[in-house]
C-alpha cells in the first residue's frame, strides 16, 4: 500500500515536471540573435560530407553561415526533430524524407517557404515537387535527393543460366521460377518483410496512393486493387518458393549477394552505395534495368527514400527564415551545389537539370561495366509515379513489419497483413485527431 | 509507514556477501564425491552463450570491408589495422572525440553519482527524521521507473534551462540514481554499526566529521559497486544522449556508432567501422571492472564490530 502510494506521488510529481515543461515554449533565443553580425543557421542531415557542401556557400556568404549538425538518420530522427521543435531547440534546416514530411507539417515542425523559395518548382519534375507541397500551394521543403526503383541483376549469371532480363512482371515470375528449376539453390531476389519503403515504392507503381487529403479529410486506401494486386503477386512467389523471403541488409543477406546465391534485387537508384559495402566481390557484374511493368510497354516506376531540406517553424520564430529558404534553395538547385552534392555526398539529384547533364556522366565505380548508368537513371526516373504521403506513415510502416512478417515468415497470403495495415493506420488517424473519409 | 521492511534486506545482505569466499575447511563434502556433470555443463553452456557475441564483435572487427560478409564468421581476418586506422581518420577522429565524451560523461557521472548516493544512503540509513520512509518509498518508486521513460521530460526541462545540446544536460540526468542510493542506504545500514557511530558521537566527532572519517571508509565498496553500475549504466545510454545533443561533436560513443550506421543509403554502410568502433567501446569497461574487482571483494572484512 506504501509502494502504490509512493507510486502515485512520484507519477504526479513526474506529470507536473512534464506539464510546466511544455506548457511555456517559445521564450528562448526569439529576438536575441538578430542583433548583428553574420546569421548563424544550423542544418541537421545524416548525409556525411554535407559539411562539405555547406562550406562552399560558407566562403561565398559571409552573412549567411551555416553550419551542418551530423545526425544519425532513419525513423528515430522525425521524432527527435518533433521532440526538439516541441521545446524550442529545432535547427533552422532539417534533411527530411519524403514520407516524413506530412509528420513534420501537421507537428508544426516545417515552415511554408512558397514566397521565398516557390520558383525553385521548375527544376524538379512533377511528382517530385508535388511530394513537397503535399498537393496545397504551400511548399514546405525543396527537393533533394530521388530515389526511383529499379531492378539489379548479375549480369554474368544471368548469361550463365540463360535467364532473360524480364521487362513485366508476369515475366519476372517466370524468370524466377525458371531460375528455380535450373538451380534450385539460387533465387532471384527475396521479399523483405522488413522493409516497407520499398514495397510502398511498388505499389506507387501499380498506382496505389495509400493517402489522399481533400479539404480537412484523410483518406487511406492502404487496403485498395493496386496494393492488393502487388501483394499478392508476392505472396504467390514466396508461397511457391520461388524467391527467397530472409529479409534485407542482414549480414546473410549480404552474403547471398555477394556469392550470386541471389541473382538480382528490386532498389532505387542508391543502390550501388548498398552493393560496395555488402557485396564487394561482385564489382562490375551488376546492370540497372527499368522495373518491370504492370502492363507490357509501358515504363513506370515507384521511389523507395529520397529527402529533400526544409525550414523549420523556428526559423521563422528568429527571424532567420529568409536566410534559411536561400540556403535551402541554393543548395538544391545551384550548380555548383549539385556538383558538391554528387561528388562528396554521392546522392542522386532531385534537380533534373543535374540528372542528365556532365555531372553524372560517369557511372558509379561499382558499374564500371555499365558506362551509361546515369543515363539509363535517368531514363527511369522520367516515369516516377507521384508518391502520396500521409501524417502517420510510421503507423503504417511499423504495421507492415508486423503484419508482413509474419506473413513472409509462414508463407502465407498477404492480404490480410494489408487490411490489418490499413486498419491500425486508419485507427491512429482517428486517435489523433484526424479526420477520415469513409 | 515502519521502517522495518527495508531493515530486512540489509539483513539478508549479510549472509549472502561471505559466499564468494567459500567455506575453506567444511568436512561436509568427502573428497571423494564426483564433480556434478549437469550444472558444471549448463554453465559452461550459459559461459559459452555469453562468449559467442563477443566472439564475434573480436573476429569481425579484424576482417577487411571485403572479407566482412564472404569468408567463415568466425575466421579472423587481415583487416584490423587498416579498420583501425580507417576508424581514426573518419571525419578527422570523431570517433576518440565520442571516446572522450563517454569517459567524460561515465567517469564525472558516476564519481558524482556515487558521492550523492553516498551521503544520501547514509543520511537515511542513519538518521530519524519526520518523511524518512517517505523519501526513500519515493526512491524506491524511482528504482522501478525505466530511465528510458524519463529522457524526454528530462529534455524538456534542459531546453527550459537553456541546457539542451550541451555537456551539462548529459551530465546532471544521471548523477541522480535511485537505485545507486538504494544500495548505499543497505550498504550504509549494514557496514555502518550503530555502535561505532555513537562510540565516535560520544568521543565528540560532528556529524560531518563523522561520516567522512568513520562511515565512509566503511562504506567504500559499496560505493565502489554503486560507482560501477552507474559507470556502465551511462556509457551503455543510448536514449538520453540520443535525444539531448544535436551536435555530433558532443555525442558519447554510443550514439556515434548508431550514426556512422545510419549513414543514409546512398553511401556504402561503415560496417566495418562500427564493429570495430563497438569493440574498442567495450575496452574501458572490462578494464574497469578488472581494475575495481579486488575494492568489492573486502566487503567482508570492513566490520568493526564483532557481533
Amino acid at each position: 500500500m506504501h509502494r502504490r502510494l509512493a507510486l502515485a506521488a512520484a507519477a504526479a510529481l513526474c506529470g507536473t515536471l512534464v506539464l510546466s515543461a511544455c506548457s511555456s515554449d517559445g521564450g528562448s533565443g526569439d529576438s536575441a540573435k538578430a542583433a548583428s553580425g553574420p546569421v548563424k543557421l544550423t542544418f541537421w542531415s545524416w548525409a556525411p560530407n554535407m559539411d562539405k557542401v555547406a562550406e562552399v556557400w560558407n566562403k561565398a556568404n559571409p552573412d549567411i553561415q551555416v553550419s551542418v549538425l551530423k545526425q544519425a538518420g532513419g525513423d528515430d530522427l522525425v521524432t527527435k526533430t518533433i521532440t526538439a521543435a516541441k521545446a524550442g531547440n529545432a535547427p533552422d534546416l532539417i534533411q527530411a524524407e519524403y514520407q516524413a514530411l506530412p509528420t513534420l507539417v501537421s507537428n508544426d515542425v516545417l515552415a511554408d517557404i512558397a514566397k521565398q523559395a516557390g520558383s525553385a518548382k521548375g527544376q524538379f519534375a512533377d511528382g517530385v515537387w508535388k511530394q513537397v507541397t503535399l498537393g496545397s500551394d504551400a511548399v514546405y521543403a525543396i527537393p533533394e535527393d530521388t530515389a526511383p526503383l529499379a531492378f539489379y541483376y548479375r549480369q554474368d549469371l544471368f548469361q550463365q543460366y540463360g535467364l532473360k532480363v524480364p521487362t513485366t512482371w508476369d515475366e519476372f515470375a517466370a524468370t524466377a521460377r525458371e531460375l528455380k528449376q535450373k538451380a534450385p539453390e539460387k533465387a532471384l531476389t527475396t521479399f523483405s518483410a522488413n522493409d516497407p519503403g520499398l514495397f510502398a515504392g511498388l505499389a506507387q507503381q501499380a498506382g496505389a496512393k495509400w493517402w489522399t487529403a481533400s479539404g480537412d479529410k484523410w483518406s487511406v486506401a492502404i487496403d485498395d486493387d493496386a496494393t492488393r494486386k502487388v501483394a499478392d503477386f508476392w505472396s504467390g512467389l514466396v508461397k511457391d518458393g520461388a524467391v527467397d523471403n530472409q529479409p534485407m541488409y542482414t549480414p546473410a543477406w549480404s552474403k547471398a549477394l555477394n556469392d550470386g546465391s541471389q541473382l538480382g534485387w528490386v532498389s532505387a537508384v542508391w543502390a550501388p552505395g548498398v552493393l560496395t559495402s555488402s557485396a564487394p566481390d561482385t564489382k562490375g557484374k551488376w546492370a540497372i534495368a527499368p522495373l518491370p511493368q504492370w502492363q507490357a510497354g509501358s515504363s513506370v516506376t515507384g521511389s523507395w527514400g529520397g529527402s529533400a531540406t526544409g525550414v523549420t517553424t523556428g526559423a521563422v520564430k528568429s527571424g532567420h527564415a529568409d536566410a534559411a529558404a536561400k540556403f535551402a534553395s541554393w543548395l538544391n538547385t545551384d550548380p555548383a551545389a549539385l556538383e558538391a552534392l554528387v561528388k562528396e555526398v554521392n546522392i542522386y539529384p532531385a534537380a533534373t537539370s543535374a540528372q542528365t547533364g556532365s555531372l553524372l556522366s560517369a557511372a558509379p565505380d561499382f558499374f564500371t561495366n555499365q558506362p551509361d548508368f546515369y543515363a539509363k537513371a535517368a531514363e527511369i526516373a522520367k516515369g516516377t509515379a507521384p508518391a502520396a504521403w500521409g501524417p502517420n506513415v510510421n503507423v503504417a510502416y511499423s504495421a507492415f513489419k508486423d503484419a508482413f512478417g509474419k506473413a513472409a515468415q509462414d508463407k502465407g497470403a498477404f492480404a490480410p497483413a494489408l487490411t490489418a495495415m490499413q486498419q491500425s493506420t486508419v485507427e491512429d488517424l482517428k486517435k489523433n485527431g484526424f479526420q477520415v473519409a469513409g | 509507514m515502519s521502517s522495518t521492511t527495508t531493515a530486512a534486506p540489509g539483513r539478508t545482505l549479510r549472509p549472502s556477501a561471505p559466499a564468494p569466499g567459500g567455506t575453506p575447511g567444511n568436512p561436509m563434502g568427502p573428497p571423494r564425491r564426483r564433480t556434478a556433470w549437469t550444472p558444471t555443463l549448463l554453465l559452461l553452456l550459459g559461459a559459452v552463450y555469453c562468449l559467442v557475441p563477443l566472439v564475434w564483435v573480436l573476429t569481425a572487427a579484424t576482417k577487411s570491408r571485403e572479407e566482412l560478409f564472404s569468408t567463415f564468421t568466425y575466421a579472423p581476418g587481415s583487416g584490423f589495422w587498416n579498420n583501425l586506422a580507417e576508424l581514426s581518420s573518419y571525419r578527422g577522429g570523431v570517433y576518440w572525440q565520442w571516446m572522450a565524451n563517454s569517459a567524460l560523461y561515465a567517469g564525472v557521472g558516476a564519481l558524482l553519482s556515487a558521492a550523492v548516493s553516498g551521503v544520501t544512503g547514509y543520511a537515511l540509513a542513519k538518521y530519524r527524521f519526520r518523511g524518512r520512509s517517505a523519501v526513500f518509498n519515493v526512491l524506491l518508486a524511482g528504482v522501478l521507473m525505466p530511465p528510458i521513460t524519463l529522457a524526454v521530460p528530462q529534455y524538456l526541462l534542459m531546453s527550459k534551462a537553456g541546457l539542451a545540446d550541451s555537456y551539462l544536460s548529459v551530465l546532471l540526468p544521471s548523477i541522480l540514481s535511485p537505485y545507486g542510493i538504494y544500495l548505499s542506504r543497505i550498504y550504509a545500514e549494514a557496514a555502518v554499526p550503530d555502535e561505532v557511530v555513537e562510540a565516535a558521537r560520544v568521543d565528540g566527532a560532528k556529524d560531518w566529521r563523522l561520516f567522512r572519517s568513520v562511515a565512509l571508509p566503511m562504506m567504500v565498496p559499496g560505493l565502489v559497486t554503486v560507482f560501477l553500475f552507474q559507470f556502465v549504466a551511462i556509457w551503455n545510454n543510448f536514449l538520453l544522449p540520443y535525444i539531448m545533443l544535436g551536435d555530433d561533436h558532443k555525442f558519447p560513443v554510443t550514439v556515434g556508432l548508431y550514426s556512422l550506421l545510419q549513414q543514409g543509403s546512398n553511401e556504402p554502410a561503415m560496417y566495418t567501422l562500427v564493429i570495430t568502433g563497438a569493440l574498442l567501446s567495450v575496452l574501458p569497461l572490462i578494464a574497469l571492472f578488472l581494475g575495481l574487482q579486488r575494492y568489492w571483494r573486502v566487503d567482508l572484512l570492513s566490520g568493526a564490530v564483532k557481533s
